[in-house]
Formats: structure tokens, sequence, C-alpha cells
């Protein structure tokens, strides 16, 4: 693994490259893994319709502008970048009720952005079955030497996941963070309201080699040793 | 003489007592519509309220309900209700007292609905609860009079906009109704007469004798107070002394959180145990009834108490008040000196003890403003629309209601006079569906309006919800405390959630005066056992944060700029010239700005000397500005009369810093961003039903309720500015937490006098800064800069770096 300095394209597709596997990808301040040489753009845990799933599991009311919001920043990262793909990677929906119960000015934006493009699927635990918006719907994906799966497998090699929503704490800030070592790059989440595990918590660590990095999201990305 | 019936008359002639002449005045007028009575405490202020009452109540014919007595606290409401009750039994009167507030039993609460006493001692948010029932026209059946006590407390709050809407709705139920409102001494009895009275009625004022001045002094303490703090631990010997001359004191602290810690280090250096209690609102009930009984029955020779003390309970034999920490306002110092000698004609005793060095000149500025009853007070705001939402929503739980009557009755409150029909219109729109934003949500759709034009509650079954979380009182949510072992036993008191959360397991913290040791959390409850340490973690439970007065900081600056300081103690003396010497003295008219290295960041002080909220307000608005001048704000501290701020980079340009206009533009964006903000929309939000506090079967954790009522925030400002609660918390915050009001004046006031000191290091004046809490950090630039350093530093040494080529 090789990564390089921080190089800013443009203020929403700010990141840091990083050389995983052969393929050459920059991990965003936004968020989201940008395969350049491939125009793949990839996505994990949008949880869309949290809010509308957390009223009717608890009860307890959440203001329901998240959708709106995760939307937002998908239109705005797919039109600086224009990927002619793009792998969402699991928990796109906070549940398949959630996927079906989208409203329809949500659920056209996405058809939008699918326009045109590859759209992978790939399962997750909370929204197993493929939502009926088009778009292929896989359980995993192979792409050369890099693997694409929800749950990141603890004996898999060139692995990108999601589902643990990583986050680090770095000079009292927290921040979601990519995790990344010589077998696996586990990613943020890029839904609006999805909490985060700390990068110290076992479930991380013992997936995590010892010399793995975090990458930091927010303003900038920023590397640092992920903390353990 | 007065036509009193003859039991009364023979009560007070078996004493030899005789009726005060505002007792006799307030007989005289009680067929008046509205009355407010200005007594100093115990000037038998309320015995003037209730005669009429006993009066018209003596030959037993009434039936139902006759006199409803409000008070803004519990405590207030059972102590009169032991001191009405005594005299009626004495006097042979066939009237029946009872009280009603949050901690009577629900059965005695449902039989008073149906057979309610002849008179009914009761706080705002239990009167409001009566309103919002369907039976309220039956239960007020026959209601003539209403006595409302400490009615300046509750006409600077919103609890006391939400009584007297609710008083607007008994007037419509029983429109003979008469209002008496009991007050203390305040700077404006006509802006308090014109809430009491029903608009437009005529509230005529009476002023009873004053008494005599009182004697006020500030304690003599051989040490000097600390630098900064609150804690005033120097003077605990000399407390000590004074708690053993006299027969009882009460010893004021401005926040709980320095009540415990000041009963602690008094029971520390107690020899003699002497027996002292100490009594605040974090208190558990149980806990402050047993104090609130040994102190009427004389048992205690001092009370540690906060605000909870403030109001007009009777405590029996107080001969003096003692205040640790200034008072920041005149008007409540001189309100709590009157706390001591109820005996009518005789002076008040009060000492004054400063926490710290600063706190010296303010206490001798608020002593001068008291002698010459210079009393201070801002203008009365006009009645907050989260409240009127509020109101509307118990209209609505009490039954089908018309818009046009609503406002009729709403307008009737002196407080919402002047609220146009398109403002009420709009917080009718708001419970009706939420606002524009959340109109497609179920859960805000809460009113419909029926064919005949009536609105309704959308589902009945929505009062349940709406009466569970009525009232106006903004506490942070609390947990409680309680001792291991003893499963069920008794709960010490409670904490903020924000506190417990941040203990670990071992940690120790003061509670109802000892220290307990944190054990962990269960079912919502903090348990702990006792330990032995003497230094505990401080329980930092909410402490309201007085700002000083502008009439308190003017004659703090006039001090500060005298040429000697004959009436200041040495030590506070010599600290003053040192200031003189290697900086300048903040004055009047000019703006002070220190700029220092300390501790390898560079800092500046501003002497705005504007109060709490306002310096805090110019330290948010003034590290915005140097973000934008690149100066890399990191944090900033603000007391009454300074805001520190440190950075990375130093400030040359105050005038590019304290551009008013550029600060005003600031104070929007800004606005929309700040915690503070956030903070008071979660308060409006709450009060006007938008977030439910609780919720049947389950309590929201205050995490949980910050966490949604953030997320709310953050989504009207972005699809729906123009949102009622916005406007609402914009108006609140300006006014209260935020303050831009006082900072307008100071700039104003200031022009371009503006004094930038390069100093070595930090200033006498600025030093105390430091060691304040409250510390804010700002999350801009200047962080990150030293989050990249950081994550810099960390693959240096991890050796990653290297990998990264």
């Amino acid at each position: 693994m090789t990564s390089s300095t921080a190089v800013m394209l443009n203020n929403i597709s700010a990141g840091f490259d990083v050389t995983f596997h052969g393929a050459r990808l920059t991990a965003l301040a936004a968020r989201a893994l940008w395969w350049g040489a491939d125009t793949t753009l990839v996505v994990s845990d949008l949880h869309l319709g949290k809010s509308e799933r957390v009223a009717r599991r608890t009860g307890v009311s959440l203001p329901p502008y998240e959708t709106h919001d995760t939307l937002d920043r998908l239109e705005t990262l797919i039109a600086a970048l224009s990927p002619t793909r793009v792998i969402c990677l699991g928990d796109t929906f906070d549940d398949d009720l959630a996927a079906s119960s989208l409203t329809t000015s949500d659920r056209a934006r996405l058809q939008a952005l699918m326009q045109g493009r590859h759209w992978i699927w790939v399962e997750g635990n909370h929204d197993p079955a493929p939502p009926a918006l088009g778009g292929d719907p896989v359980a995993e994906l192979r792409l050369g030497a890099l693997a694409f799966r929800h749950i990141a497998s603890p004996d898999a090699v060139g692995e990108i996941s999601g589902h643990y929503h990583p986050k680090v704490r770095l000079r009292g800030q927290s921040r979601p963070a990519f995790l990344l070592d010589k077998s696996r790059l586990i990613m943020p989440a890029f839904g609006t309201y999805t909490g985060g595990l700390r990068s110290t918590d076992a479930a991380l660590t013992a997936l995590m080699d010892k010399r793995a990095l975090a990458i930091l999201t927010g303003a900038r990305a920023l590397p640092c040793p992920m903390p353990r | 003489m007065h036509d009193l019936p003859q039991q009364i008359l023979s009560w007070f002639a078996t004493r030899s007592w005789s009726l005060h002449p505002h007792q006799k005045d307030m007989l005289a007028r009680k067929d008046a519509p509205a009355t407010l009575l200005i007594a100093p405490t115990g000037g038998g202020k309320t015995m003037a309220g209730f005669l009429p009452t006993l009066a018209e109540l003596a030959d037993g014919s009434h039936a139902g309900l006759h006199t409803l007595y409000v008070s803004p606290l519990k405590a207030l409401a059972a102590d009169i209700k032991r001191n009405l009750t005594g005299p009626v039994a004495e006097m042979g009167l066939p009237i029946r007292i009872e009280d009603r507030t949050g901690d009577t039993p629900s059965s005695r609460k449902r039989r008073q609905r149906a057979d309610p006493p002849h008179i009914l001692l009761t706080t705002p948010e239990s009167l409001a609860l009566m309103v919002s029932y369907e039976d309220a026209a039956r239960t007020f059946k026959g209601l003539q009079r209403v006595i409302v006590d400490e009615v300046h407390a509750l006409a600077e709050s919103k609890r006391g906009d939400q009584l007297m809407l609710a008083l607007s709705r008994l007037q419509a139920l029983c429109p003979d109704l008469r209002r008496v409102g009991l007050s203390a001494t305040v700077d404006d009895p006509a802006a308090i007469a014109n809430r009491l009275a029903r608009h437009p009625d005529p509230c005529p004022i009476l002023m009873a004798d004053p008494g005599p001045a009182p004697n006020i002094r500030m304690l003599e303490v051989s040490d000097a107070p600390p630098w900064a703090g609150g804690g005033a631990a120097y003077s605990i010997p000399a407390v000590l002394d004074q708690i053993r001359q006299h027969t009882t004191t009460l010893i004021f602290h401005n926040t709980r959180a320095q009540a415990e810690i000041f009963f602690h280090n008094l029971w520390l250096a107690n020899d003699e145990g002497l027996p002292i209690g100490i009594h605040h609102g974090s208190l558990d009930r149980v806990q402050r009834e047993r104090v609130e009984g040994a102190m009427v029955r004389g048992e205690l020779r001092a009370v540690v108490c906060t605000g909870s003390l403030d109001l007009g309970i009777d405590w029996g034999d107080v001969d003096l008040v003692i205040q640790i920490g200034a008072p920041k306002n005149v008007k409540r110092l001189v309100q709590r000196i009157g706390r001591a000698n109820h005996r009518y004609n005789a002076p008040s005793k009060a000492l004054l003890v400063p926490a710290n060095r600063f706190e010296v000149v303010e206490c001798r500025a608020a002593l001068e403003a008291a002698r010459a009853g210079d009393l201070d007070g801002d203008p009365l705001p006009p009645g907050p629309r989260d409240v009127l939402c509020q109101h509307i929503l118990i209209a609505a739980c009490a039954g089908p209601f018309s818009a046009d009557d609503l406002y009729a009755e709403v307008t009737g409150a002196g407080a919402y006079a002047a609220l146009s029909r398109t403002a009420f219109d709009v917080c009718l729109e708001f419970c009706a569906t939420g606002g524009y934003a959340l109109r497609a949500y179920d859960q805000w759709q809460r009113l419909l309006q029926r064919p005949d034009g009536l609105w309704q509650l959308r589902d009945p079954r929505a009062t349940a919800r709406i009466r569970m979380n009525l009232g106006t009182i903004q506490d942070t949510d609390t947990l409680k405390v309680r001792l291991r072992r003893s499963r069920g036993g008794k709960p010490l008191g409670e904490i903020e959630e924000g506190f417990a959360a941040t203990l670990t397991a071992g940690d120790t913290f003061l509670i109802a005066g000892q220290i307990v040791r944190y054990e962990g959390l269960r079912d919502m409850t903090v348990e702990v056992t006792r330990n032995a340490a003497k230094k505990p973690k401080v329980a930092t439970f909410n402490g309201t944060k007085f700002a000083t007065s502008t009439q308190l900081s003017d004659r703090i600056l006039r001090i500060l700029n005298q040429e000697h300081w004959l009436g200041l103690p040495d030590h506070t003396a010599d600290w003053l010239a040192l200031q003189r010497q290697v900086s300048h003295m903040p004055r009047a008219g000019r703006l002070l700005v220190e700029s220092f290295p300390h501790d390898g960041r560079e800092h500046i002080c501003a002497y705005g000397f504007a109060g709490r909220n306002a310096q805090q307000t110019l330290g948010l608005l003034l590290t915005k500005r140097m973000e934008e001048l690149g100066l890399d704000p990191l944090g900033f501290v603000a007391t009454d009369y300074a805001t520190l701020i440190w950075g990375l980079e130093r400030v040359t340009d105050p005038h590019a810093l304290f551009d008013l206009d550029a600060l005003r533009d600031g104070l929007e964006g800004w606005l929309a961003e700040n915690a503070v903000m956030k903070r008071a929309f979660r308060a409006a939000a709450t009060i006007a039903g938008l977030i439910e506090r609780n919720t049947p079967g389950q309590r929201k954790s205050g995490r949980q309720a910050t966490f949604s009522s953030d997320i709310l925030y953050d989504t009207l400002r972005k699809y729906d500015p123009d949102h009622l609660l916005l406007d609402i918390t914009r108006e609140e915050a300006l006014r209260g937490l935020v303050d831009f009001g006082r900072i307008e004046e100071m700039m104003f006031r200031v022009g371009d006098r503006i004094d930038l000191v390069r100093l070595s290091r930090i200033s006498p004046l600025a030093a105390p800064l430091l060691l304040e809490v409250g510390k804010i950090p700002i999350k801009g630039t200047g962080i990150e800069r030293l989050m990249a350093q950081e994550a810099e530093a960390l693959m240096q040494t991890s050796g990653l770096a290297d990998l990264a080529q």
C-alpha cells in the first residue's frame, strides 16, 4: 500500500490518494471513494429513510429531512465527478419498508441520478432485498483485484466494505473516517444521520492491521495512524 | 371601622394586633377589578391579600372555589397553607384550604377538580393544567378572587406570561373575577400592574411603608479573596463567626453548584457542629421539606441556599442574610436582604461576600446602589409567542374553540395586548400544522378546523401528550441520584444529565452536602455510594448565570476609575493599581483591548463591561471575524466585564475586528450556527410543543431531545427559514442569551475609541479569566490547522509517513 499527498480537485472532490491493490483511489473528504481510472464512485451506508423508520419503530420523532440532505450531497458529488459507474455499498435504505416508502420526489431524484450510469446496489444487512428502482442488485461484486461487499470478511484481500460507520477522534474532534490497511478499506457512512463506531472499538481493531491508516473526512481528508 | 366579621376582629383583638394601613387599604378596595400591593417582606403582605377573602367567606354561604392563590414556588404554596390554616382555624371560620402543585397526589387532584376547596393554593403550571380540562368551567364556578404572590418575579418570566393567559381564560369563565398582585420592591411597578390587570382595566398600585433602610456591609475577612471562581472558601471562618453571633442566618448563592461546595466547606470547618442545612432546587423534595420544617421550628442556625429561597417564604427568625458572590443585580440583592428580620419596622441586616477579587469591586458597587435605592431593570418584553402556542394547545385540550374568541381572550392579557391578529393566526397555524416545512408529517398535524369554524384537536388522545409537556420552565434534564443498596431508598437529589454523562465509575462529586462516589447508571437513576474523600469532582448543576446589569456595570467602571480606592480592601486596591501601572484601566466611553502572548498562544482581552451574555456573544462574533481575517482563533471565555480570546495569530488591527457593521452582518449567519441559538431554539420548540420532552410510557433523554431539536433547527433553517419558531428563537436570543443590544449600546458608546495595548505578558485584570470555567472552543480553521499538524506529527512518529511516499 502506498499513498501520496492530498490532491485538491475542487472543493467537493478534495481527497487523499491511495494505491490499493493496483488501483489508484481517492478517499474524498466528502465521505465517498473515487476510482478515477475506472470513473467509479463508491458510497456506503446512505441509510435513506432513517427518520421515517425510527419514527415508525420507536415513536420518537426525528425530523424528516435527512433523505433530502443525503441526496443533495450525492447529487453535488455526481455532478462534480460524472461517474460512469456508482456502487452503493449496502445499507442504502434503512430497511425495505423505508425503500418502498421513499417519497415520490426523492425517488425521482434518485432515478435521475441513476440515469445513464451503471448503478450497482450491493446488499446490506439493513436492506437485503434489492429495491425496485432499477440498477443491478448484487450480494457482492468483484472488479479486477478489488472485492466490494457490505460487511468486511476477516480473511478477505483487496476488499472494500462499509457497515461499521468508522469514526476517529483527533484533538477532541470526532470525524467519520476511512480505515485502510494492506488488505482492506472500510468506508465511512455517507448518510446524514448515521452514528458511528470509534476506530478503537474491538470490532475494528480486530479487523484492521497494526499499521492501519485512518483518513478523516470533513473540511479536508486528513490521514493519520488509526487510533486503536 | 372595617366591615370585618366578628370572628376576625376578635382574633386580632385577642392578640392585641391592629391592621397595618395597607391591610386596611386592601379591604377598602376589595371590589376593584385589579390591585397591585407593593410591600416589604414581613409587612403582613399575605394577610393583606387574603383578608377580603376571609371576610367574604366568613358566613359560610359560598359554595365552591372562592379564591385562587398562585405563587411561583411550590414551597411557598405549602408555606402559605400552613400560615393561613392556623389563623383560619383559630378564628373558627368555615373555610377549606388546600394546595395543588406538581407534588400533590393525583387522587387528590382529581377530587379537587370535582369538589374544589374555598381557597386553592397553586402554581402557574398546575393552574394551566387545570384550565386544560374539559370540566374547567365547573371547577372554577363561582371563583371570585385570584391572588398572585411574588408577581414581580413571575412578571419577568414566561411562567408569568403563561399565568396571565390562564387568568384570561378564567376571566372568560368567571367575568367578575378580581385580581390582586403582591409584589416586593421593584423599579417599575406600573409595568407589573399592566401585566396583572385584564387589559385595559386600570390597576391601582398600593405602596406599603417600605420600613427602615437595611443595614448592608461587606463582610470583613482577613484573607484576600482568590483571583477567580465563585467558591468563596476563604470566607468560611468569618461566615461561621457570623452564624454564631446570630439566631438564624440565610446564606445565599447565585448557583446551586456554588451552594453545594460552600456547604461542604462550611461543614468541614464546623467543629462545634452548629445545625446548618442546605436548600436548593436540585435537592430531593423530601430533603427540602425536612430543611424547611427544621427552619420553621427554629432548629437551624443557618441555611445555605439559592434562589429557591429567594421568594417570600416566611422562615421565622432570620436575623442575618449573607450573600456569597456579587449579586449581579441590585434589585435581587434588595429583595434577598428583605428576607432578614420579618418583624415589620426592624431594619434588615445583610453582609456581602465577594467570591473573587473582581467581585470586591462589584459588591462595592452593588452596596452603593442598594443604599441609594437605585434599582435596575429592563423593560418587560411583549408576551412570547412560544407560550402563546402552548396556550392554544391547552385551549384545544379543553374543547373546541373559536379563533376569534381565543384571540380576544389572549389580547386581554397585558403582555399580549398589542399582539396583532396576523401574529396570532401564525401561531394558530403552527399549532395546527407545524408550519410549512413540517406540514407533511402527521406528528405535527394537531388541530383541524371543523365545518362550523371551530378548531379542535385532530386526535382527541393528544390531550395526554400535550398535558405531559405543559409548562415553561426549561430545566436542563436531570437524573435522580440514589444511594446504592438502599433500593427504593431516599434519593439525594438530581444532577444534570450532561454532568452524569461525564462521570465514570469511581468519580466523586458533591450532592446534598456530601461527597459520593459514582457507581453506575440504572433505570435512569444515578447510583452512588458514600465516600470519605475530601476533594470531590464538582457537581455542575445548572447554575443560572446572571449577567451584571447595565446600571451596576456603570457603577463598577466609576469605581475602577477613582483616583484612590479608599473604600476597597488593600489586596484589591493593590491589584487595581498594578493594572493601572502595567496596562490601562478600562474606562467608560472607551474600549480597552489588551493583546499578549500566553502559554504559546496569542490572546486578546476586550473589556466591554456589557454583562456575561453580551460578552459571550462578543466572543462568538469576534472569533468569527477573526476566522474571516485569517487569525485562526481557538477559543474564548467571557465574564461580566471582559472576553478573553486565544488563537494562533496576533491581532494588530482592532478596528478591523471591532467593526460594528461587520459584527452585525456576522450576527445573522453566526446566530444560525451557534450552540446558544440552538439552546434558545430547543427551549422555544419545547414550550411551543414542537418537541415533546415527555411521551407516554417513556421519558426522552436530554441527549435524544437535543439531537432531535438540533436536527429540526437545521432542517427549518434550510427549508423554512421564516418558520415561526426560528423567528421566536431569533427574537429571544437577541434579547436574552445573545443580548446583542448591549453590544450595540457598548459599541455606540465607544465609537472609534478603541485602545489596543500590546503587553509582554498577561495583565492583572485579564489573569482571572484564564481560571474561569466555561471556555468555549472554536471549531474553525484554527482547530483544522492543529488537527492537520497533529495528524502529520502522528504520521511521522508512527513511521507510516514513509509508506505514504
